[in-house]
């Protein structure tokens, strides 16, 4: 039943899987002070697994009777899925202790342990090749992310966000679920390939509510308008890191998936969700922009920006070709950067005693205390906005590639219309970092690890373009590994 | 590589923008130092590449060529024509000037000043060296990032709305652009700019491609209806922002109309030649009148750069040597005297800290160096002979006149109200009583000052005495240029003919002499 062959396609789960169960019971023995040592176990084990990817990379195929495949597609998806949590894991510690108003809060042991088992599910999101295990990677996934959003139990904001988090994505759990035993009736198959197989000879009226569903249940988990609602309660109220956290790998996956279902489960019928994914694409732009215009925390704002940049990223898709979906994967690696950099400058704000300050007016005068940070948080703003030379405006010129080449020259010139409004809010901090007077001052950087982190994404982020053929032949492989 | 044997455009990109990292960590005279010194070397490499650009019979048309396909989809391709030589020439001429003119108005945050300044020198000569379509429009489009910043925190009271409206106009327009030069490098299978100008696309298409890039541009430019950013971004920009927006940014329009528009959308062009005609008409007039009652004088310098632009759109229209070459003799003018005249504006602001016109008056008396400056400088603005913008404006009108007359009329009138509010101003602020005692007592020019404003009067009285040493470096390119849209030139309401000389013989010996007469006047005319 099991062969070598499938083992060492998933190598990367069973590494992360043993990994998580070997550390929790450490931490149970060892308690919470043990917590930053499992941390960096956490971030080796990490380093392991996307080690293990290179099998999927360079033969890639598939296991466990087509239930999961390991390819070149899944393997990048990973790649950058393993760096976010890596980076999410390192940052935790110095959040957790700062000193709160509710006394000393160290970090719990279990913190790394639960980011390692969501990036389990996050791995068999990725590299699923049947909707039920899309299904249970989905949940694995999910669940360690409702108990990472409400992590600090005794801060009302971040049971609020785990619980929001959970209703919701229960709801979504729900119709996604629909949708599949719909597929499953009316194709009689809950493979890809099977399902792909049944739609080659046109749609019949219960598959196309069986796509509609799916589209619609994933639409929720990549917060796409307009599944959107969950989104900026959930990154205000969850801890920093953990919003850093949601806001990159998760997200990696989710699209991910949804490239994957739609190019290869529902890939003969693509001209049935293309419509619904433009749509989505240029609501969540839309909506993305202009909501955040008024918004005075900086961790909803950056929410909103995250929804708005799922609209560029679907707008990849949307074309429909190898080359959309080669533009979404480079999405994805620069859109990871630029968000875990904001979220690292969001993480530098903290006010005199340490507390942390998330109000976009104390960010006033930043330029004159801290250059640095101030710079780098200028950097991330103009790179989000997709102002050239930067690497955001390289995310968005290969999507808009990919419409134009795929004859969507309509959608493409609306979509970056429409990134003129979300320019406007981006520049909004921007201006206040750089042309306001100086608010109070927040406290020293601390920390060395952060800084070095910020340093290292702001130069990808400036200096990305040299590794533009990288991209290039990386994302061209992922793509070329759908059929 | 090139005649020179080393990469001289990269060079001229990297020396600002190392200069611009070093006044990062630097101190505030540290800066000012490094910022003067980076800029003079690019000025002197400036000299150089003219010196070397072969300008003979026959001579490439794209020199100091540089390829290196580092970036995957688009390559770091460089390289000149004389078009842009002469811009590059403009841009590096005015940095040193620029540093100059921030040496004391600027006090705080010197070294973000003087990095902003030089990243903004890199980008300008990366617009105007680069041969990839990708790669022109990054430099195009990441211009707005220095200025953003330039206009936001060293601009004046309302800095943050003029700072706001410059990033989003021009963004807007902008973004149009890359969508269609996404569709171009699809269609054409090429990045190259040069082998995209020698390209036929569609002429269907050509419509839409021609109305994207003239989004980007007419903004840029600024046209009218859509130049109401430019008032804004010039009176809330610190000095030396005012002098390098009027001076260089603008001419990236233009730029863009002779390097795009032009050459790969001809028919498209001829298409909508009136539409630009309309748009420039309506601006040389109609902002000539709105500077007439400005009270701000920098208010008043960029309106009329708005109608002095408007003269090189319909230059650039008239589809002919004459009026192309205007054109580009406009820019380079413009170029210096506006800046210069900003900096005229920035001299007195820097001592009375007000634009206001009626705050000034009789500065004749007290500041005589500033107001012979100031003098050549209106007069040069006005369009006198000897002056720059005299040639290229009788250029640039002599060709529209072929094109339609009623445009060259109408046109014409610009310089009329060109002379009276320019001389108003300088009547103004130069001439009657001191009414002010504060401006009464004014220092004349200090050593700085002279050393800014008398190179750029020399080079106006050079360009206006002896033009022909900035045309021919560009006269082969704007004559492949005009043989380029030949073909879809429209027809110009002109119609010269030449007469048709008829043997006396026919007629009767009287007659027949008198109508030999009339035939020879005629076509002496046409001629």
């Amino acid at each position: 039943m099991l062969d070598t062959a499938s083992l060492i396609l998933a190598l990367p789960e069973l590494v992360l899987t043993a990994a998580g169960l070997i550390l929790l019971m450490i931490a149970a023995y060892a308690g919470d002070t043990s917590a930053k040592m499992i941390g960096w176990l956490g971030v080796v084990a990490l380093g392991v697994a996307a080690w293990a990817l290179c099998p999927a990379w360079t033969q890639g195929g598939d296991a466990f009777g087509g239930l999961y495949r390991g390819d070149a597609f899944g393997a990048f998806a990973k790649g950058l899925i393993y760096l976010a949590a890596a980076v999410c894991i390192l940052i935790a510690p110095r959040f957790f202790e700062a000193g709160g108003a509710n006394g000393a809060r160290a970090i719990r042991a279990e913190y790394p342990i639960l980011i390692l088992f969501a990036c389990v599910g996050m791995g068999m999101m990725v590299s699923a090749g049947d909707m039920l295990t899309l299904y249970v990677g989905l949940e694995l996934n999910s669940l360690a992310a409702y108990v990472l959003a409400s992590f600090m139990r005794q801060d009302g904001r971040s049971a609020e966000a785990g619980l929001k988090y959970f209703v919701l994505g229960a709801l979504a759990s729900g119709i996604l679920l629909y949708g599949i035993s719909l597929l499953y009736g009316f194709t009689g198959s809950t493979s890809y390939a099977g399902i792909a197989a049944a739609m080659a000879d046109g749609l019949s009226h219960g598959e196309t509510f069986g796509l509609v569903f799916v589209l619609a249940g994933l639409a929720f988990k990549i917060s796409a308008v307009p599944f959107h609602m969950w989104t900026p309660d959930v990154y205000e109220g969850a801890p920093t890191p953990v919003t850093a956290f949601f806001a990159s790998a998760p997200k990696v996956a989710a699209m991910g998936l949804t490239v994957r279902v739609a190019m290869e489960a529902m890939g003969s019928a693509a001209s049935s969700w293309q419509q619904i994914v433009v749509f989505v694409a240029l609501a969540s732009i839309l909506f993305g922009a202009v909501a955040a215009i008024g918004q005075t925390n900086i961790k909803r704002l950056l929410a909103y920006s995250s929804i708005n940049n799922v609209g560029f990223a679907l707008i990849g898709l949307a074309a429909g070709t190898a080359e959309g979906v080669a533009a979404v994967m480079s999405y994805l690696a620069i859109y990871v950067v630029m968000t875990i950099g904001s979220f690292l400058c969001v993480l530098q704000m903290r006010d005199s005693q340490g507390n942390p300050v998330e109000d976009i007016a104390s960010l006033a005068g930043l330029s004159q205390s801290r250059k640095g940070l101030a710079a780098a948080f200028a950097i991330f703003m103009f790179s989000l906005a997709g102002i050239p030379p930067l690497m955001g405006f390289w995310a968005k010129f290969l999507v808009f590639d990919a419409a134009v080449a795929a004859g969507m020259t309509g959608l493409a010139a609306f979509g970056i219309a429409m990134s003129v409004v979300g320019a406007f809010y981006y520049l909004k901090i921007i201006k206040t970092v750089y042309f306001d007077e100086p608010a109070a001052e927040y406290a020293p950087a601390g920390s060395r690890m952060e800084s070095a982190l910020i340093a290292v994404s702001a130069a990808l982020i400036v200096l990305g373009y040299l590794f533009n053929p990288l991209l290039d032949t990386m994302s061209a492989a992922a793509a070329a590994a759908l059929h | 590589m090139n005649e020179l044997g080393f990469p001289i455009l990269s060079l001229m990109m990297a020396v600002p923008m190392a200069g611009a990292i070093a006044c990062l960590y630097a101190g505030a005279s540290g800066a000012r130092l490094i910022a003067l010194v980076a800029t003079l070397v690019n000025l002197a490499l400036g000299i150089l590449l003219w010196l070397n650009f072969d300008q003979g019979a026959g001579h490439a048309q794209w020199q100091f060529q540089e390829y290196a396909p580092i970036f995957g989809r688009f390559a770091w391709a460089m390289g000149i024509d004389g078009i842009a030589l002469t811009l590059i020439a403009l841009t590096v001429f005015l940095m040193p000037i620029c540093i100059l003119a921030s040496w004391d108005s600027i006090e705080e945050r010197v070294g973000e000043y003087m990095a902003a300044f030089l990243f903004m020198e890199t980008l300008m000569i990366g617009v105007f060296a680069a041969q990839d379509l990708f790669l022109f429009y990054i430099f195009f489009e990441a211009g707005l990032i220095p200025m953003y910043l330039i206009i936001g925190i060293w601009g004046g009271v309302n800095r943050i709305y003029a700072s706001y409206k410059f990033f989003l106009y021009t963004l807007l327009g902008s973004v149009l652009m890359l969508i269609a030069m996404l569709w171009m490098a699809r269609e054409a299978g090429s990045t190259d700019i040069p082998t995209l100008m020698a390209y036929n696309f569609d002429p269907h298409a050509q419509t839409w491609l021609w109305l994207a890039f003239f989004a980007s541009f007419a903004v840029k430019m600024p046209m009218w209806p859509v130049h109401t950013w430019l008032p804004d971004a010039h009176v809330q920009a610190p000095t030396a922002g005012s002098v390098i927006l009027a001076g260089v940014l603008l001419k990236m329009g233009g730029y863009g109309f002779i390097r795009f528009s032009l050459p790969m959308f001809p028919e498209a062009s001829a298409q909508f030649a009136w539409l630009v005609f309309a748009l420039s008409m309506v601006a040389v007039v109609y902002t000539s009148l709105v500077a007439l009652v400005q009270s701000d004088m920098k208010k008043l310098i960029a309106y009329s750069s708005v109608a002095h632009m408007a003269i090189v759109t319909v230059g650039l229209f008239a589809f002919n040597q004459a009026g192309i070459e205007g054109a580009m003799m406009v820019m380079l003018g413009h170029g210096l005297v506006s800046g210069a005249l900003f900096l005229c504006v920035g001299v007195i602001y820097d001592r009375l800290h007000t634009r206001e016109i009626d705050r000034y008056g009789g500065l004749s008396i007290n500041m005589p160096k500033y107001a012979l400056l100031f003098m050549l400088f209106t007069m040069a603005a006005v369009g006198l002979p000897g002056t720059s913008n005299f040639v290229g404006e009788f250029l640039a009108l002599m060709g529209v006149y072929e094109a339609s007359s009623w445009v060259a009329l109408v046109c014409t009138t610009g310089i009329i109200l060109g002379a009276a509010y320019m001389l108003y101003l300088y009547r103004r602020i130069c001439f009657g009583d001191q009414k002010n005692a504060d401006a009464a007592a004014m220092p004349d020019l200090t050593a700085r000052e002279l050393a800014m404003l008398v190179p750029i009067g020399l080079s106006v009285l050079w360009m206006g005495v002896y033009p022909e040493s900035f045309l021919s470096p560009m006269r082969a390119d704007v004559q492949a240029l005009v043989a380029r849209i030949a073909p879809a030139k429209p027809e110009g309401d002109a119609k010269l003919t030449a007469g048709k000389p008829q043997p006396v013989a026919a007629h009767g010996a009287h007659e027949g002499g008198h109508k030999a007469e009339e035939v020879h006047a005629t076509a002496g005319e046409a001629h």
